[in-house]
This record gives structure tokens, sequence and C-alpha cells, in this order.
């Protein structure tokens, strides 16, 4: 396939292979993948679980009173988080920052580790955001249920509503009840697929010498737009996750 | 020209799939624009809808990667 | 271009999205499960106590801080206003000190121009005394001295004058002209 490719670019044809980047692949040889088998997913990932430990463990280390710039950045990610569990789910739901504050730092390193050259973006793929966002749905549910019990429910019964309408509504909120857990996930795996595949796509470009500066121009101004996303779209997963949080807590509106 | 009339199917379909991205570029414009309209007004309660500002950019912006994602599943997937 | 677009639709439509190639899920999804257990017990067990003790301990130094800053201000006002009381102290001390030298030389200054006073009266007196004396004296001389006049002017005319007549004739003289 690759010796394909290359008679097709020499062939002078346009050849785009955007999704490529995305394929999983087993670090240590071997075809088969396997549920144990240590793929690029499992390299990248450490890499995310160590980039934590070393922004978060290493850079608190001293535990200076005047913090140094590691140390900074992380009381920073730390008080950015924690306000806006305060913000927006209440002081009961400071008991869950620590789950948000994972989900947050995964999401965040992983989608920048995506963006240095060559890498693999875990956040890209279906399979790891529907389980972030499944897990989110899941908890958000049950503790719903076991906080509030059977009144959970009345989260879909609108009582501000003429009565005429609820029926309806109810209809509609429960769809938008279910549809939450896919489009949390699908949105921070398309975010990420729809920015990495557009570089490659200009980058394929560039193979054409004529619009090559252009090209290069322009996969370099959306890296710094995927820079923005990466950091928006961590941190809108993080405040639809306190949202939801939110949601069960007080269903009441 | 060799090809089936699937595969010119897919193309046109991923190509119509492709329009809701910039729809959804509209929406996320007016989100913005009229964050910053009603912000202008009244700068000093703009720094608490920030997360609502984003929140609400999300939820457009999750429609347009819907079809962005369709187009892609047409093109490499169907 | 169209040929290789085709073939190339068909070589990925082969491969497939990488996202939808499910024999990959269970690898996805274990290794991402470890990862998150593993970032959550970093978090809980190590990283978040330890940035909360951090952030507590700089608002307790920064709370004591600020107290001992506080403190430091009173003490500080307290001093401003000793300071303060002991100037006071002193200006009224010194203003005392000038109103009673003030007053002692007012006294002197009296005690002095009265006996001045009383030294010119005296010496007033003396004169005018010494001035009637001499007046008195200047009288009498001037008296003998017409009535001897008036007794040779009557003698030298040839008339016969006595002693009486003439001394009574001068001092009703003297006595109309002054």
């Amino acid at each position: 396939m690759a010796d394909d490719a290359a008679a097709q670019g020499d062939g002078g044809g346009l050849v785009f292979h955007p999704l490529d980047q995305f394929e999983i692949k087993a670090l240590f040889g071997g075809d088969a993948i396997h549920w144990y088998t240590p793929t690029n997913v499992t390299m990248w990932m450490a890499l995310a679980v160590l980039c934590v430990i070393g922004l978060l463990v290493l850079g608190t280390s001293k535990r200076s009173i005047v913090p140094g710039r590691t140390q900074s950045v992380a009381e920073l990610a730390y008080g950015f988080v924690y306000k806006m569990v305060e913000d927006v789910t209440g002081k009961d739901g400071i008991r869950y920052f620590p789950y948000i504050f994972t989900l947050f730092l995964f999401i965040l390193f992983s989608n920048f580790l995506g963006l240095l050259p060559l890498s693999f973006t875990t956040t890209s793929h279906i399979a790891v955001t529907a389980v972030l966002a499944m897990a989110v749905f899941l908890t958000v549910t049950i503790l719903g249920f076991v906080k509030n019990g059977a009144s959970f429910l009345s989260l879909f019964w609108v009582s501000s509503a003429p009565l005429a309408l609820r029926p309806i509504l109810a209809v509609i909120e429960i769809i938008s009840y279910f549809v939450r857990p896919v489009s949390h996930s699908i949105r921070l795996a398309g975010n990420m697929m729809a920015g990495h595949a557009v570089i490659k796509v200009f980058a394929g470009f560039a193979q054409v010498l004529a619009i090559a500066p252009i090209a290069i121009i322009a996969v370099a101004a959306i890296y710094g737009l995927e820079v923005l996303v990466s950091f928006i779209q961590a941190y809108v997963f993080t405040i639809l996750t306190c949202v939801y949080l939110k949601d069960a807590l007080h269903p009441h509106h | 020209m060799e090809g089936n009339i699937a595969q010119l199917g897919q193309f046109i379909g991923a190509g119509l799939a492709a329009i809701g991205s910039g729809a959804a570029a509209i929406g996320v414009g007016h989100v913005a624009g009229n964050f910053l309209a009603g912000a202008l007004r009244n700068p000093s309660a703009a720094g608490s809808q920030t997360a609502t500002l984003f929140i609400g950019i999300a939820f457009a912006e999750a429609l347009g990667i819907f079809s962005f994602l369709v187009a892609l599943l047409l093109m490499f997937a169907v | 271009m169209a040929d290789s677009a085709v073939e190339q639709g068909a070589e990925a439509g082969g491969a497939g999205m990488p996202q939808l190639d499910f024999s990959t899920f269970p690898n996805q999804i274990f290794w991402l499960l470890v990862t998150l257990i593993v970032i959550y017990f970093v978090l809980s067990r190590v990283a978040l106590p330890r940035i909360a003790g951090i952030l507590a301990e700089r608002k307790g130094t920064i709370t004591n801080d600020i107290a001992a800053a506080e403190e430091l201000k009173l003490k500080a006002q307290e001093a401003e206003q000793a300071y303060d009381k002991a100037l006071a102290d002193a200006r009224a001390e010194a203003q005392r000190i000038v109103a009673e030298a003030k007053a002692e030389i007012q006294t002197e200054l009296d005690a002095e121009i009265a006996r001045a006073d009383a030294r010119i009266a005296e010496k007033t007196a003396e004169s005018e005394a010494a001035i009637a004396e001499i007046r008195a004296s200047a009288m009498d001389s001037v008296q003998a001295v017409a009535k001897d006049t008036a007794k040779e002017i009557v003698a030298a005319l040839g008339g016969k004058a006595d002693a009486r007549s003439v001394t009574s004739a001068v001092t009703a003289a003297m006595k109309g002209d002054a």
C-alpha cells in the first residue's frame, strides 16, 4: 500500500491518507491485537500519565510557599478545575472533584500530546471517549437515583411548563438525556479527529509545488487553532460533566 | 470512467454532509457574536457567563462534528 | 486523478476508519481504564492532598503575615500617639515657662517704672520748691529795692516821705503790676 502511494505520488496525483495516523499498532510487532497487547495506545496513555505525574507530583515536590514555574501551573490547573466544580455543581459537588480532575487532566494531556508531530491521539478514538462519556453518564444516573430516589425523575417533568406541554417536554427531555453520552463522546473524538485529519490533508497539498507555501502556512495556522481546540475540548468535556453532575445532585430545576 | 454508481453516491453524500460543518460554523459564530453583544452591554455580568458561552458553543459545534463524521463515514467506512 | 481518487477510496474503504475497527476496542478500553485508575490514585493519594496542603499553608502564612503587619501597624500608631503626646507636653511646658518669664519681667518692669515715677515726682517737687523759694526771695529783693528807690526818689524830689506810706504805695503798685 505504501508502495502504491509512492507510485501514485510520482504519477502526479494527490494521495491523502488522513486517517492513517489513527491506526492502532502493536508496539513490539505482531499483527494480533489482544486486549492486553501493548500498543501505541498504551504508550501515549502512559506518556499522559507521566505528564500528569511530572506536573502534579514532581512539580509540587518542593512544596514552596512562593511557587516556581511548574508548581504555579499545577496550582493553576487545580484552582481552575476546583473553581469550575464549585461554581457549576455547588459545594456538595466538591466530593467528586478528584474524579473530574482525573478526566480533565487525562483529556488535556492526551489532546496536547496528540499535537506532537508523528504522535498518536488517544482521545480521537470513539472507543476511548465513549468509555469516558459512558462512565460519566452511568455515574451521574446512578448517583441521581441514589441521592434523590424516584424524585430524580422530576428532572424530566418540567414543572414550570403548562400542564398540556409537559408530556411532550418529558419525551424530549428523556431523548436529550440519553443522547448526552453520544454527543459528549463524539464531540471530543470528532474535534480531535477533524483537526488532525485537516492538518494531514493540508500537509498532503504540500506535495504540489505551486501551492506548497500556502499549504504549509495553513498547516501552521490550523496547528495554532488545534492547540486552542485541544484545551477548549478538555474544558468543555469537564464543564459538561459538572453540569450533568449538578443535574444529578439537584434535579429540581 | 470506471467505478460504480455507489461510489458516486458516497462522494456526493460526503460533500453534502460537509455542508453541515459550515452550518455549525454559522451557529458557533452566532453564539459568540450574541455573547459579545451582551457582554458589551453589561460587561460586569460577562465574566460569570463564560462557562455558559462555552457550553453553548460546544452544543452548536457538536452537531457540526456529527455532519463531519457522517462525511467521514461515507468516504471511508461505507 | 480520478483513477487515483477512486482507487484510494477503494483502498481506504478496505482499510476503513481506524476508529471503527472494533477488534481494537477491548485493547483501548483496557488501557484507558488502567490509565484512568492510575491517574485517579496518583491524584487522590499524592497530588491533590499535597496541593491542597500547599494552598492551605500559603493561606495560613498570608493570614499570619497580615496579622503580624496589623500588629506592627498598631504598635506604630501607639508610638506615634506617644510621640504626639510628648510633643504636646513639651510645647505646653515651653509655653508655661515663657508665660512665667514674661510675668516676672512684667512685675519687675512695673516696680522699676513705679520707682522711677516716684523719683521723678520727688525731683519735680524739690525743683518746684526751689523755684518757689527763688521766686520768693526775688520778690523780697525787688520790694526792698523798690522801697529804697522810692524813698530816694521822694527825698531827691524834696519831699519828706515817711517809711510807712512808701512801703504801702510800693506794695500796692506791685500788686497792681502783678
